[in-house]
């Protein structure tokens, strides 16, 4: 579903020098899976992550989404190539006045939907997220979790392949983060959706990944499978990073 | 000469009640013609200097930079020596140098700069992840301008567009100086040239009264657009 083929980006310091953000990086995600990507603050786990849909442009190498190398389109085939694939923020990133049937129509729209067909879908969002109540609210006037799940409502909408979460719940409280997570789960199992998950948690690869990438200084240290909530990791940074959690 | 009662004021004003109507059509008509400017070229402009800006979609440090410098180079110019010197250009636009819709050709060159930094000022509130997940979800820039940017910055822009119509109303007054007409020049014609006080102080109450229901309207419009 996924492939990163040697991806390369590095970023402009401030004092001139160059930063390393991710270098000669290889990843494989098959389809239907979710997959962790976890590391330390600046290992490159985000930057990772925005390569997936070239909100970052590698410097190097190929990104491979749905069998389409998203790096060789222009400009028009890659906002439809977008379309296919969701993002879900730490921020949520909501438009703020636009209630939260709007905000989840928004892809929709873009995508040059019929009315009709969008109020419907809106609907059955909302009714995934269990958000059918709050539909006239402003994001104003919503909790954090509630806010994050409109965040998937709108990812979903468009019904892509791929659900990228760059720290879905880093910006939520321990109960808050469980729904959370629960809500990715419940979207995979049931429309098998591809979902990417960027943390720095280990206890959130261990509730719904079924594989993850540890990265650090740019590289991807270890894949790991996690079954049962068990992590089977050898590297030392898995260690670390599960002393952490 | 006598004094002024209050009686003799009111008297006054009534007698001139026709000629305040034609001022205040004619600072009207100014007005319009200046904001419509405003709004339909230094809107896009406004646009086009927080697009260009570094780490945004159309970033483009040069152009930027031009256009900001020569936006500037506008806004230095006292309003009164715009008024003056664009005489040639007013000519060829409008064939005259007198009346409302001459004075309104310096007006709108004034009001332009001045808003599409308004806009850009107000645009630069929005946070840069909103826009980035409309980037994320294939949005294109047309669609990103009008769904995101102008809606996300509609309360901010109502605001603005209230302070630019306060400032170019007392800016219309100037415009009498060309023949340009008005409440502002009704006010030095009668009440200054011609010492007629209560002429001026009615004028300026007057101009008191458009201002604050300006400034109501756009307060209200502003609050009930913004869901922040």
């Amino acid at each position: 579903m996924i492939h990163l083929n040697d991806v390369k980006k590095r970023f402009r310091r401030p004092d001139g020098g160059w930063f390393d953000a991710v270098s000669d990086t290889s990843l494989s995600v098959s389809a239907g899976e979710i997959f962790g990507l976890i590391g330390f603050s600046g290992a490159g786990k985000s930057t990772l992550l925005r390569l997936i849909n070239l909100l970052e442009r590698p410097d190097a190498g190929a990104v491979i989404v749905d069998g389409q190398d998203l790096t060789q389109l222009s400009g028009a085939e890659l906002r439809r190539a977008r379309q296919n694939i969701g993002m879900v923020f730490q921020q949520f990133n909501l438009l703020a006045n636009r209630t939260v049937a709007e905000n989840v129509a928004f892809p929709l729209e873009i995508a040059g939907w019929k009315r009709e067909a969008i109020r419907q879908r809106v609907a059955e969002c909302l009714e995934i997220v269990g958000l059918t109540d709050r539909a006239g609210h402003y994001p104003a006037q919503l909790s954090g979790g509630q806010k994050q799940r409109v965040g998937i409502a709108r990812a979903l909408a468009p019904r892509p392949h791929v659900i990228l979460a760059d720290e879905p719940t880093s910006a939520l409280d321990p109960k808050t983060t469980q729904s959370i997570l629960e809500c990715l789960r419940d979207i995979n199992a049931r429309f098998g959706v591809t979902i990417v998950i960027v943390t720095h948690e280990m206890g959130v690869i261990r509730s719904i990944c079924h594989r993850a990438a540890l990265l650090d200084a740019g590289r991807v240290v270890e894949v790991i499978n996690v079954e049962a909530g068990r992590v089977d990791a050898r590297s030392d940074l898995a260690r670390s990073l599960l002393e952490a959690a | 000469m006598e004094p002024i009662t209050f009686a003799s004021a009111l008297a006054n004003l009534s007698m001139m009640a026709p000629e305040i109507w034609q001022a205040v059509k004619e600072t009207a008509l100014m007005l319009s013609i200046g904001l419509g400017a405003a709004l339909f070229v230094g809107g896009p402009l406004g646009i086009v200097l927080y697009l260009t800006q570094p780490g945004q979609l159309f970033a483009h440090r040069g152009f930027n930079a031009v256009l900001g410098w020569f936006v500037n180079l506008v806004r230095s110019f006292p309003f009164i020596i715009l008024l003056v010197s664009l005489g040639p250009l007013t000519r060829i636009l409008v064939g005259s140098t007198i009346g409302p819709v001459a004075a309104a050709v310096p007006l709108s060159f004034a009001a332009i700069p001045y808003f599409a930094r308004l806009v850009e000022q107000t645009l630069r509130e929005i946070p840069r992840g909103v826009i980035e997940a409309a980037e994320a979800m294939g949005a294109s820039p047309l669609q990103i301008i009008t769904k995101v940017l102008i809606n996300e910055a509609r309360a901010g822009l109502i605001s603005s567009l209230t302070i630019l119509t306060i400032s170019f109303l007392s800016y219309s007054a100037v415009a009498g100086v060309v023949g340009g007409g008005g409440i502002g020049d009704l006010a030095i014609r009668y009440g200054y040239y011609r010492f007629q006080t209560d002429v001026m102080v009615g004028m300026v109450l007057l101009l008191v009264v458009i201002v604050q229901i300006i400034q109501f309207i756009g307060n209200r419009l502003a609050s009930r657009l913004d869901k922040r």
